[in-house]
């Protein structure tokens, strides 16, 4: 199911990390992922490693949080067994698939089982993905009473005919609602849209921005629709069911989208990810914010401030380590990546065996270790400092500040933040940069 | 019915009155390989056992296509009425661009067999090398291969072949060279009806050369025709044009492989080896004479090989240029028509204009380059040469677009042939539509036969090597068949038509074509990059110009998008790979001014693929 995994080394069956990987992982924060991969229908462009109940092949939903658990006590040993120094837990993540899917008390026994594992950090950010139709008031205060913080719906778009095309079943009038329900249980709430689906106008977008704006998020994604290799929807390109995306028609579309969001007060702070301006501790919390002090996720424990942003993500992109726990989950740690086998009943067996679910692994070299800093920051705003850049690096910012990729001011000041130009254009600055 | 020679006649002391030497006159396919194999079987210079398709030709290339790109000769014993022979076939080359060569060949022999296809009946080529054979005397056995072929009509074609060459229709030989049918009847008719050769003993050595190949283990072998007088062993021979010398450190005939000799006698045909390493220390249609006692007048018809049309050759892996250079060294030992120097081109880097004696030379070379020595290569747009006089009277001979002058032009000029089109009288019409599109004047018509048609025309050679004969033969489903050759130049409106992108000229692109087809030539080309250049960070002009006057514009607008929209966890290894990946393909990428091209849309472009792709 899915896209395929990457092509690396074999990864050992204890798990232990390669010499020097406690080294490249000093100082880092640590976070955890947890995959569900369970739907209840697959959509026709998701190529996330995710199961209907038919592809289950006898893994059991039931059973699931179960062997996540046992997957976090495994994760505790094996770092522990590579000298790696233990860290409390400063975000947690639930994705999928529909973590939604699970009863409440499965999400919150492996969010305890994290906190037995490590502990949580002080303002721990613990986020779950969900769908709109999968929660109810009752769900969402649960969450929040166990711990949760923040809760990201895939909202996707207002209109229906475009929910039709990615084959999202949710209405569209109950977003409001459930985001309702979220805010009142005290969770910041994160919309995630997508933009470029076959058959949407710019209007359609434009309808689909304003009604996310109308519910005032915390923090929103905006993704251009990714035709992955092997979907349905893929096919139904292929065969000409859908026309090819327009680039051009998506550039506008995130021309508009962060105009919107610009005009109401969101800030970018990645190429597809906008959230509220941080709000300093004593100046009171934003409406519907669990708000307490949390460290900076860029420069580590400093100002006491409310975070909108997504420090899950951040630190992603940061270079950061975390553990993904479940079948298909990638993971890094001290400069090492690897990845789970995919389906969940092969998942099972290894985990029940006490053998490491990783299906393989790699330890970039420095060459490429660099490609992905790069990579990775440019694409968060003033992530990437002039100063870390190689020689020859640096010697393209005057180019890239001509072309009006990035920003000059930011530029004189120390630091790479694209454009708006620059921002739909990365991919050619990364390329730049490396 | 003859019986195989009993024994055979020995070179260098065989009467000239027992000598026969012929060559055949052939269309490509019309079997004229496979005829040259029976009579080798026949008369018993090869053995049943050793018999291989197609025996004279050596090249892949040339059994592969059933085409014998150079000729060899073979002398062959037969007897009739109780008296030996000796038999000399001279394999001609079958092709427009080997003209020369074919009349070299011709003038070796006193007779030739004209051999026609029982089915398909006599082509432009065919009819060409006719002509030629007609006009050094030769005497014609008119012959109608294939007559086992259940669509062969020998009574419609033999019409038609005594309607050509005066006779009897009932005369034409008919014969199979596959099943060996009526062959041996022919060498019989070869040895009653081709005149002996003639020649003085006595007069210092004369022998011309109608072949010279170069063999990877001996060197040059020079093929011969011995007019007068004697060559022997280890003598010291003399090149009539370059006065070079030579020791002949072996002598003899093929039958077919060669056998050595005491030498070479009057009217005799065979080879000499001399230890040169150069064609062209060995020229074909050169007189070869000894030092000893030269002769003072060389025979006629010798002439320079020159090349007719130009084209870059360029590696597609830019690293394969000194392979490149190699392999054209190597060719050039085998091949005196073979010119080449070095070229930069902006789109395609390292590379080297080659000259040729037409287009099927052209596209042989390049197949021998890419196949012998393993190049993979891209070929420029074929051009032809132009003699440019500028307004201060200054003359440019100009055989690449590049050199072309800018400023003022007082005149071009540009080669014109005589072009013999030869097809079923259906097609006369797309025919003529076809030549009149290309600048043609027609010359005249005759029927050949009752329903077939040879149109003449008079044409700049520039359209011809611009795919008029792939033209020619999609309008005709195949049927016609094109000769042509030089008859001089004109002076034509003729302008060069630059194609620019952002403003820069792209050389590969350049074309000097006639000033009413300069506009229909910048669409074309500018349309063709529109659709292979990729979008760039900024909009790129395409342009079609005549010096600085834009004549045709498109532009690719500006990529606006390029990111991936995701990049969490388990992403990153994959985006990783793409970049790297990405930034690959940009080292191969080319560089016109700022704009990246990749080499596959030059290529593409050259080779006219985006046509092809959109009529699928």
């Amino acid at each position: 199911m899915g896209s395929a995994l990457p092509l690396g080394d074999p990864a050992p069956a204890d798990g232990r990390l390669p010499e020097g990987t406690s080294e490249l992982s000093h100082g880092h924060p640590f976070g955890v992922y947890v995959h569900v991969p369970f739907c209840r229908v697959r959509c026709g462009y998701c190529d996330f490693n995710t199961y209907t109940s038919s592809e289950l092949r006898g893994a059991k939903q039931v059973d699931y949080s179960g062997q996540a658990i046992l997957e976090v006590e495994f994760a505790a040993r094996v770092l522990a067994e590579s000298q790696i120094a233990p860290r409390p837990v400063s975000t947690v993540f639930f994705g999928g698939g529909t973590p939604t899917l699970l009863p409440t008390h499965q999400l919150i026994e492996m969010l305890r089982a994290v906190d037995d594992a490590w502990g949580l950090a002080t303002g721990v950010e613990v986020t779950t993905e969900a769908n709109p139709d999968s929660v109810d008031a009752r769900y969402l205060a649960d969450l929040a009473a166990a711990g949760f913080t923040r809760v990201s719906f895939g909202m996707q778009s207002a209109v229906p005919h475009v929910l039709q095309t990615l084959d999202r079943t949710h209405d569209p009038e109950r977003v409001p609602q459930v985001v309702g329900w979220a805010r009142d249980a005290g969770l910041q709430v994160s919309l995630d849209l997508i933009y470029g689906t076959p058959g949407e106008t710019l209007d359609d977008w434009s309808r689909s921005v304003d009604s996310a704006l109308a519910m005032a998020p915390d923090h929103l994604s905006a993704y251009a629709l990714i035709v992955e290799q092997g979907t349905k929807l893929a096919r139904q390109i292929r065969s000409g069911v859908y026309p090819e995306p327009d680039d051009d028609l998506e550039a506008d579309m995130y021309e508009l989208v962060d105009a919107r969001l610009d005009a109401a007060g969101y800030e970018w702070y990645e190429v597809s990810n906008w959230s509220r301006a941080s709000v300093a501790a004593d100046s009171g919390a934003a409406p519907g914010s669990s708000a307490g002090p949390r460290p900076d996720a860029l420069t580590g424990p400093a100002t006491p401030a409310t975070e909108f942003r997504s420090r899950h993500n951040l630190a992603y992109w940061q270079g950061h380590d975390w553990w993904g726990i479940g079948p298909g989950a990638h993971s890094h740690i001290g400069g090492t990546r690897w990845w789970n086998v995919k389906h969940p009943a092969a998942y099972a067996d290894r985990i029940l065996a006490g053998v490491s679910p990783a299906a393989g692994r790699e330890t970039p070299g420095a060459d490429s270790r660099e490609i992905e800093r790069v990579l990775l920051l440019a694409r968060i705003r003033s992530g990437l400092t002039i100063d870390s850049l190689a020689p020859e690096a640096r010697r393209e910012v005057a180019g890239l500040i001509a072309d009006e990729l990035i920003n000059a001011k930011a530029a004189f000041a120390g630091s790479i933040e694209l454009t708006l130009r620059g921002r739909l254009l990365a991919d050619a600055v990364v390329r730049r940069l490396t | 019915m003859s019986p195989r020679a009993v024994q055979q006649l020995q070179p260098a002391s065989t009467d000239p009155a027992l000598i026969r030497n012929f060559c055949i006159i052939a269309h490509i396919d019309h079997g004229k390989s496979t005829l040259a194999d029976r009579m080798l079987q026949i008369t018993g210079v090869v053995s049943d056992r050793d018999m291989r398709a197609q025996y004279l030709d050596r090249m892949d290339i040339e059994r592969e296509r059933g085409i014998t790109i150079k000729s060899q000769a073979v002398r062959m014993p037969w007897a009739l009425d109780g008296q030996t022979y000796a038999l000399n076939m001279i394999d001609t080359p079958g092709h427009v661009d080997f003209t020369y060569e074919v009349s070299r060949s011709l003038a070796a022999c006193e007779g030739a067999i004209l051999l026609v296809d029982a089915a398909q009946g006599i082509e432009a080529q065919t009819l060409a090398n006719l002509y030629l054979a007609l006009d050094n005397d030769l005497t014609i056995i008119p012959v109608l291969n294939k007559i086992d072929l259940p669509a062969a009509d020998p009574d419609k074609y033999a019409a038609e072949l005594a309607g050509l060459i005066g006779g009897k229709a009932e005369d034409v030989l008919r014969v199979s060279g596959k099943t060996g049918m009526g062959v041996e009847e022919l060498l019989d008719l070869v040895v009653a009806s081709i005149p002996a050769p003639k020649g003085d003993a006595d007069a210092p050595a004369r022998a011309m050369i109608f072949d010279s190949v170069y063999d990877a283990y001996r060197g040059v072998v020079t093929y011969v025709r011995m007019i007068d007088g004697k060559l022997t062993p280890r003598e010291k021979i003399m090149m009539m044009s370059t006065k070079s010398t030579h020791e002949v450190l072996e002598i003899g005939v093929s039958s077919p492989e060669p056998t050595p000799s005491k030498g070479l006698a009057v009217g005799e045909v065979g080879y000499l080896i001399t230890g040169v390493k150069d064609v062209r220390l060995s020229k074909v249609g050169d007189t070869v004479t000894t030092f000893a006692k030269p002769a003072t007048v060389a025979l006629k018809g010798y002439s320079e090989p020159k090349p007719m049309v130009f084209s870059g050759l360029y590696p597609i892996d830019g690293s394969d240029y000194p392979n490149l250079r190699e392999a054209l060294d190597k060719l050039k030992l085998s091949d005196a028509a073979l010119v080449y120097e070095p070229e930069t081109s902006v789109a395609l880097g390292f590379g080297f204009r080659c000259g040729f004696l037409g287009l099927l030379h052209l596209e042989i070379i390049t197949e021998r380059l890419e196949r012998e020595f393993g190049l993979d290569l891209i070929a420029t747009a074929p051009s032809v040469i132009y003699e440019v006089t500028t307004d201060d009277k200054k003359s440019v001979t100009v055989t690449n677009p590049s050199e072309f002058p800018g400023g003022k032009i007082a005149s071009v000029s540009e080669p014109m042939v005589k072009a013999s089109i030869l097809a079923p009288k259906d097609y006369v019409g797309t025919i003529m539509e076809l030549c009149q599109g290309r600048r043609g004047t027609l010359d005249g018509m005759e029927y050949v036969g009752t329903d077939r048609v040879e149109l003449h025309y008079k044409m700049p050679l520039g359209e011809i090597v611009f795919d008029f004969f792939d033209h020619l033969k999609s309008r005709t489903q195949g049927y016609a068949s094109l000769d042509y050759e030089p008859i001089g130049e004109q002076v034509a409106d003729l302008v060069k038509v630059d194609i620019l992108l952002q403003g820069e000229a792209v050389d590969a692109f350049s074309a000097i074509v006639h000033r009413e087809k300069a506009y229909a030539y910048g669409v074309l080309m500018t349309e063709r990059l529109k659709k292979l250049i990729p979008r760039q960070q900024f909009e790129v002009p395409i342009q079609a110009a005549i010096g600085a006057r834009i004549i045709a514009r498109e532009s690719i607008s500006a990529m606006r998008k390029d990111v991936l929209a995701k990049c969490y966890g388990g992403d990153i290894t994959r985006k990783r790979k793409l970049l790297e990946k990405q930034k690959e393909g940009k080292k191969r990428m080319k560089m016109v001014g700022r704009v990246e091209v990749p080499q596959e849309a030059f290529i593409a472009a050259l080779s006219g693929d985006t046509e092809t792709k959109d009529k699928k």
